[in-house]
């Protein structure tokens, strides 16, 4: 993947494996859950990358990686050219800063005992950020204004249960914010809002990366944001990237047989589209036993003889544009 | 539309009876499904839409209370006035329902085949091998092989047990199902696989269906006709083709720009501003009025009546009647 000098993260060849049960002979081979399975992805700065795909692709696992909450199984994450889960411990934190997450669920992502000031100027704590507890209440107070809780005196001294859905992801997007991130991993940061709602908080994403220059990388099932919001798109299947590319690329001209199927069931109110509904058999295998050859095979339309033998690489089509697919190679 | 519909909802209010106050979930509410047809209630959380489905169907919590209204099945029962006795022999045999995340209210220590069989057993006389035979054929309908009967709960995913609860809800060929946001929580593509087979299966037996959900574009390919709620009421009604290609009320034209399309332009999002009311104490008057961006003097005074604006599509709006006038 080219530009690699200018990219903010880099993610090469990434595993996380988890094991699975126990092993009681000396001579069965330990099992592993493939979560995320030889990942190699760039991000630039500036960047809304979306990762896609079903539950239990491995969206989720590489996003908590990205953060450092997992360690490689094999790989590495640089961020700005350093290792992040292989630095001393100073650098380490800082990145940890820099790199922050918004989860899925505001209800349950927002500590129940705490107050809005305690959960936003948790980090300021941890960091050292703040001079004197003026000082913080500041910092929290213009994080809050930023994402549009005002007047912030009235939300400092509230518990989550005194919010509404929209409020609780906005005082979670303000928690990262009081760190001064660079890099942002939203987690399906609206699919618990509703759909009103969910409108007033990417828009107010999309603000908030202009004016401080952030790059997000967003884990969404929801094709039709993805191609919203995005500039670039990645596509997940069992713990590998199958295609990745321009947002309009990818969504406007699909090349992996897996991302044809996942636009074309994406539900649609004017009318009938032109093309058909390719609906797959089944679902998503489990990770711990996978296929062989080319992991999507047994569910794939257009599955050929060498499929089941031979497993694709990610290889460049057109500019920017990779699919991992034995069709185009 | 035909002579008598299969169900006449008129007129119907289901009030919450909490410590805070009243909530007045459902206020007044009118509608109608006619035999074979598919109506879809579209709403965000919060806005009565399931309580509509847990009062046709009589499964209300004991602090709920019907207030007013009728609803109308097949032309002869109120189902508001009928002892529990008839209820349960018109649940699941004449009326079904699939439940938000009933995958998640299978008997976890029964049998799949037997929990079907149950039903059919409880509503029919035959035997208890004719009802798991009769079971077996459900679960290949739905599209789990026969084999599988034998399993556990646990032992499927949640796309396999929502097939479950469809096959229970099919078992006795109802003249009506409910499906209350039977797709949460399941990816885009099991979805589809779902879509499909409900199509599939109203094109087999002929059912009506009353479909809930919050999610206004996967109805495009299930209704006839849409009903959109807002805080307790029906806002604006009528064949799904003409609210979606010239909705009227300012809520359903914003429900409809707040959710992205893959397909059309790709342009920014837009959000209706404010947050839905708490229906102990609605807004007065129009309950859209404090979120409307067309609002007139009358809204916060006048509740607006749902009006006529053409064949079979009625609009619950203030500026609506207005321009009619």
């Amino acid at each position: 993947m080219s530009n690699r000098g200018n990219s903010l993260l880099q993610v090469d060849n990434l595993s996380v494996w988890f094991p699975v049960g126990r092993s009681f002979s000396l001579f069965r081979r330990r099992k592993y859950v493939h979560a995320v399975d030889g990942v190699s992805f760039d991000v630039r700065k500036g960047d809304v990358l979306s990762i896609v795909g079903e539950s239990g692709a491995g969206k989720s696992t590489l996003g908590l990686t990205i953060v450092g909450v997992y360690k490689p199984t094999k790989g590495r994450i640089l961020f700005k050219g350093i290792d992040i889960h292989n630095t001393d411990k100073k650098t380490a934190k800082t990145i940890r800063r820099k790199i922050q997450m918004i989860f899925q669920d505001p209800f349950e992502a927002l500590p129940p005992h705490m107050t809005v000031l305690d959960i936003v100027g948790e980090g300021i704590d941890i960091h050292k950020l703040a001079e004197s507890p003026a000082d913080k209440i500041e910092m929290v107070s213009k994080a809050l204004e930023q994402v549009g809780i005002t007047p912030p005196e009235d939300f400092l001294g509230r518990y989550p249960h005194q919010l509404s859905g929209g409020q609780r992801q906005r005082i979670a997007i303000a928690s990262t914010l009081v760190l001064q991130p660079e890099l942002l991993v939203a987690d399906e940061p609206v699919s618990m809002l509703d759909a009103s709602l969910r409108g007033s908080i990417i828009n107010l994403m999309m603000d908030l990366k202009e004016s401080l220059k952030l790059t997000y990388i967003f884990i969404l099932h929801n094709l039709a944001l993805a191609r919203c919001v995005s500039t670039r798109i990645a596509v997940m299947y069992l713990g590998q990237i199958v295609e990745l590319g321009e947002a309009n690329e990818v969504i406007g001209d699909p090349l992996h047989p897996y991302t044809r199927a996942l636009i074309s069931v994406v539900p649609s109110l004017r009318g009938k589209r032109g093309d058909k509904k390719i609906i797959l058999k089944g679902e998503i295998p489990n990770p711990i036993n996978l296929p062989s050859g080319c992991r999507f095979h047994p569910r794939c339309p257009e599955a050929f003889d060498k499929c089941a033998k031979e497993e694709p690489q990610l290889v460049k089509i057109k500019k920017n544009h990779y699919v991992k697919c034995l069709l185009y190679q | 539309m035909t002579n008598t519909p299969l169900l006449r909802v008129n007129d119907l209010s289901t009030y919450y009876y909490t410590r805070k106050g009243v909530v007045r979930a459902v206020d007044h509410v009118s509608f109608e499904v006619s035999t074979n047809e598919s109506l879809a209630i579209v709403g965000e959380s919060g806005c009565g839409k399931s309580t509509v489905a847990h009062t046709v169907i009589r499964l209300l919590p004991p602090n709920a209370k019907i207030v007013s209204g009728s609803i109308v099945f097949d032309g002869k029962i109120d189902l508001t006035k009928v002892d529990d006795d008839i209820l349960r022999k018109i649940r699941f045999k004449e009326i079904s329902i699939v439940f938000q995340g009933s995958m998640n209210m299978l008997n976890p220590v029964m049998r799949i085949e037997d929990q079907i069989a149950e039903v059919i057993l409880i509503h029919e006389v035959t035997t208890k091998e004719e009802a798991v035979r009769k079971a077996r054929d459900l679960l290949e309908t739905v599209g789990i092989p026969s084999s599988k009967g034998k399993d556990y709960p646990h032992q499927l995913s949640g796309g396999q047990k929502q097939r479950v609860c469809i096959a229970m809800a099919i078992a006795l060929e109802p003249k009506l199902i409910i499906a209350d946001e039977p797709f949460t929580a399941l990816d885009v593509m099991v979805q589809a696989q779902l879509i499909e087979l409900l199509k599939n299966i109203r094109r087999k037996i002929k059912n009506s269906l009353i479909f809930i959900t919050h999610d206004i574009h996967v109805v495009g390919e299930l209704c006839d006709k849409i009903a959109i709620m807002y805080a307790g009421k029906i806002v604006e009604y009528g064949e799904l083709k003409d609210v979606v290609n010239s909705p009227k009320h300012p809520y359903t034209v914003g429900l409809l720009e707040a959710v992205p399309s893959i397909d059309g332009p790709a342009t920014s999002l837009s959000s209706i501003p404010g947050l839905p009311p708490n229906l102990i104490n609605p807004p007065s008057g129009c309950r859209f009025h404090p979120r409307c961006s067309k609002r007139l003097e009358l809204c916060d005074k006048e509740v607006p009546p749902l009006v006529k604006v053409n064949k079979d599509h009625f609009v619950a709006c203030h500026l609506v009647a207005r321009d009619r006038e």
